[in-house]
């Protein structure tokens, strides 16, 4: 009768006991401030770039990135965030999930170098969701991808172009990427894969 | 497991306000981010059912079905001299065979939908069956109420009007109870049905005492082709005592907003002045309108079982 248990979000974490950390909150901090500064080399100093993240924890992630190159540049990078629900091509598997902020900043993404931004590559799928969702938005001049963490196992001709840490994984492990934001604490930790995959 | 929507009271606090979170990421979406067509109900079927007149209703599922990419058709069977529980099963039965993922059903028999869906495969959504009920409606008020006061909690909303008569009313009191409104019908004796002393809202016939104490006032339309006899005096004598005027609309709180269904009766039920004036959200709701009907065709049928509503009794 009730939907609520039909209506998914992501799990906020894994059971804490069962997985170890990969990064600390100091780890965490030191591998965006070194995301920031490759971004601002790449592309020429940030001109033109929006970063969008891809939610749920994307967001928050290009929201910090586009902190540090504030902080180390003055230069400010428009933000938001994408949702790619709507674009999944395993919606057909499960049961409708909630959709998420879809937030493009003021002036758009034309001709624009989109960075898109998310917590961990995986399958790649949830990238190739999110160039379908960005095709409908607008036309950007060039689109790349950052994530916190690469976890391998890629089912798409899909990289990223900034990566904060590889983590080599098998497909029994679940990468746990937790956000002050979010989960009130920084920390990257790996446990078995007894949830969803990201 | 088939799931429909067949009754506002159907929905549980949370299927209601996932449904109208979705219509507000939905209406972003479309609206401000001006995505015009989305990928997600691609290769899915949606089945327009219209045994009544509508113009809105149909063309904002149409719509609605359009922009998530599924297939739709119309199909509007009027006038048919077959007696009508044969004819809506024959015309079950084609729509089975077209393998139909959703039937849109409006009907001007009370319970066609229910009876819909014991014959289809697919998910039933009730546009509106004779005087009994019309949920998209209701929840399109309810995602107006909420983009306009910011919540529903404790809303205080009159409903106005030929409640005898009224889907919308019945659905709007149904939702609107459930996410946490308070409901006033405001109607003459003779247009108020037989037992809504059981319907969770309170009930007047003084629309004058009522106004002030309202946040949401919503006006009905008189249904004259419903009306087999004489419910009140004459057009004026009800527009004197019951319509939505200038004056009246200036008892009203401040942040007020004046509601329509549609189709207006102007000059009856409410004057052009106050349907065309700054409280009226009546343009708003037909906006709206898509949003919702697009999140309740993506719950339904985007996933691998529907995330709202609920099988018919008997059903497992």
């Amino acid at each position: 009768m009730t939907a609520a248990h039909n209506a998914p979000r992501r799990p906020v974490s894994g059971d804490p006991a069962a997985a170890r950390s990969v990064l600390t909150s100091a780890d965490l901090s030191r591998v965006i401030d070194r995301m920031a500064h490759e971004l601002l080399e790449k592309t020429g100093g940030g001109a033109e770039v929006v970063l969008l993240g891809i939610p749920t924890r994307g967001p928050a992630l290009a929201a910090r990135l586009a902190g540090r190159i504030e902080a180390f540049e003055g230069v400010r990078v428009p933000t938001g965030s994408l949702d790619i629900t709507l674009y999944r091509d395993d919606l057909r598997l499960k049961s409708p999930r909630a959709l998420e902020e879809t937030e493009v900043p003021v002036d758009g993404i034309d001709d624009k170098l989109v960075v898109l931004v998310d917590d961990v590559l995986f399958s790649g799928r949830t990238i190739r969701a999110a160039l379908d969702a960005l095709a409908d938005l607008g036309r950007p001049r060039a689109v790349q991808l950052a994530v916190l963490v690469d976890r391998g196992h890629r089912e798409l001709p899909i990289r990223a172009d900034y990566v904060g840490k590889n983590i080599p994984t098998s497909l029994r492990e679940a990468v746990h990427v937790q956000l002050v934001e979010h989960d009130g604490v920084d920390a990257v930790l790996l446990g078995p894969a007894d949830m969803d995959r990201a | 497991m088939n799931r429909h929507l067949l009754s506002a009271g159907d929905l549980s606090r949370d299927d209601a306000l996932l449904i109208l979170d979705t219509a507000e990421e939905l209406a972003t979406l479309t609206e401000r981010a001006t995505v015009k067509k989305l990928p997600t109900l691609r290769g899915r079927t949606v089945v327009n059912l219209f045994f009544e007149d509508s113009t809105r209703t149909r063309t904002s599922f149409e719509l609605a079905a359009k922009r998530l990419s599924a297939d739709v058709i119309n199909f509007s069977a009027k006038g048919s001299s077959v007696s009508k529980g044969e004819t809506l099963k024959d015309t079950a039965l084609t729509l089975e065979a077209m393998g139909a993922d959703a039937v849109v059903i409006r009907h001007s028999w009370s319970g066609a939908p229910v009876n819909l869906a014991r014959w289809v495969q697919g998910s039933v959504i009730n546009a509106g069956d004779g005087t009994h009920e019309h949920p998209t409606q209701a929840l399109l008020d309810a995602f107006t109420m909420r983009q306009r006061h910011g919540r529903l909690e404790g809303l205080r909303v009159a409903i106005v009007g030929d409640v005898l008569h009224s889907r919308v009313a019945r659905s709007n009191v149904l939702l609107l109870h459930t996410l946490g409104a308070d409901v006033t019908l405001v109607a003459p004796p003779t247009l108020l049905p037989v037992g809504v002393e059981a319907w969770p809202a309170d009930v007047s016939y003084d629309i004058d005492a009522v106004l002030p104490k309202s946040d949401v006032v919503m006006m009905l339309r008189v249904q004259r082709e419903r009306m087999s006899a004489a419910f009140f005096p004459s057009s004026r004598e009800y527009s004197r005592r019951y319509g939505l005027d200038v004056r009246r609309v200036a008892s009203l709180p401040d942040d007020a907003i004046v509601m329509h269904p549609g189709p207006m009766n102007r000059g009856m039920e409410i004057a052009p002045e106050v349907a065309d004036g700054v409280r009226s959200t009546i343009v708003a709701q037909v906006a709206n309108g898509v949003s919702v009907r697009m999140a309740v065709l993506y719950l339904l049928l985007g996933g691998a079982e529907p995330a709202i509503g609920r099988p018919l009794e008997g059903e497992a």
